[in-house]
């Protein structure tokens, strides 16, 4: 009688694992690209006050701050209070008001986030919020950090 | 001479370790890019407008004033100077009085907190008393979603019905009012 050997499959069963760093490296080159951290070089001393009945600003795009704090000169000297959008001091409120309808014409949602050293007094606050209400821009957020109670 | 006959090893780096070295860099950088959250006190600031407010009774409205000393003074007809600490209860008693105390509010409905600070009103004692009103207004929302629905104010999900039967049980009317020049 003719005998036919059955011929068992010859496939490998095991997942080639030639690719794997490429794998990895196609992360970690996404998560390189995608983190942008918006670094804003604080020229201003900003301690935050603590506080203990607080909310997270989930949506971080729609928050731009503005610092409030003594300007920090050369060594560790302190000057005069001033302001700080962005990148640059503000000497004058009455800016304030242009920049923040200028953002709130580009994010309708704008949350103004205040952040404004502990120790400052709070007429320049008033000033700022006086500006925003010319501006229109009515959501804000004093900056706290979580009290440890 | 020297024993050359020794086979030479071929000249390849071996790639197995690639993937270890990729996932060391992918660790570090999933561990190290923090993406702060901005926390604090959020508030809604009143639209700028010409015409005169409303005239408000005065048992609805609770007055705090923030001086230049860092003291607070708080009432609805006079204010007098109290702790911060006493800011909370204080308010609460004011949000829920329901008509029974004449100095005090109507119903929480009406209940209004107007604050008022001066130019040199210290920032962290005027966090300290924002912290406390909102910490009032927490609290009593809280309690309402508990005897409500049985589950703490902060399970209730944004924008769902719950949360807003709740925000208008007590709602939240604070007013800046207009500093003193």
């Amino acid at each position: 009688m003719g005998h036919f050997e059955k011929k068992s499959a010859k496939t490998k069963e095991d997942i080639p694992m030639a690719a794997m760093p490429d794998i990895i490296f196609m992360l970690l080159i996404f998560f390189m690209v995608t983190t942008v951290l918006r670094e804003v070089t604080l020229q201003v001393k900003v301690d935050y006050t603590q506080a203990q009945n607080i909310e997270k600003i989930e949506q971080k795009r729609l928050v731009s701050y503005i610092y409030v704090g003594p300007q920090k000169l050369s060594g560790t000297k302190l000057g005069a209070t001033k302001i700080q959008i962005d990148d640059s001091i503000i000497e004058d409120v009455a800016a304030v008001r242009n920049i923040m309808y200028d953002k709130l014409k580009e994010q309708p949602k704008l949350i103004v986030s205040l952040r404004v050293h502990d120790e400052a007094e709070f007429g320049i606050v008033t000033d700022i919020q006086e500006e925003l209400r010319e501006a229109g821009a009515l959501r804000i957020n004093y900056s706290t950090k979580q009290e440890q109670s | 001479m020297f024993g050359s006959d020794k086979e030479r090893e071929d000249p390849e780096i071996g790639g197995a370790g690639m993937a270890d070295i990729a996932f060391l860099l992918l660790i570090f950088f999933l561990l190290v890019t923090t993406i702060d959250v901005d926390t604090g006190i959020g508030l809604q600031l009143p639209p700028k407008s010409d015409q005169d407010p409303p005239p408000i009774k005065t048992r609805n409205m609770m007055k705090i004033l923030v001086n230049s000393q860092g003291q607070v003074l708080m009432g609805t007809g006079e204010t007098e100077a109290t702790p911060v600490t006493q800011v909370k209860q204080n308010l609460k008693d004011f949000v829920t009085n329901r008509g029974q105390d004449p100095n005090l509010s109507v119903s929480p409905d009406k209940a209004i907190v107007s604050i008022k600070t001066d130019r040199k009103t210290p920032y962290n004692v005027y966090i300290d008393m924002l912290d406390e009103v909102m910490g009032a207004y927490q609290e009593l929302r809280n309690q309402e979603s508990q005897s409500q629905f049985g589950v703490p104010y902060e399970q209730l999900k944004e924008g769902s019905e719950r949360k807003k039967a709740v925000d208008n049980a007590y709602p939240k009317k604070i007013s800046i009012a207009e500093p003193n020049k």
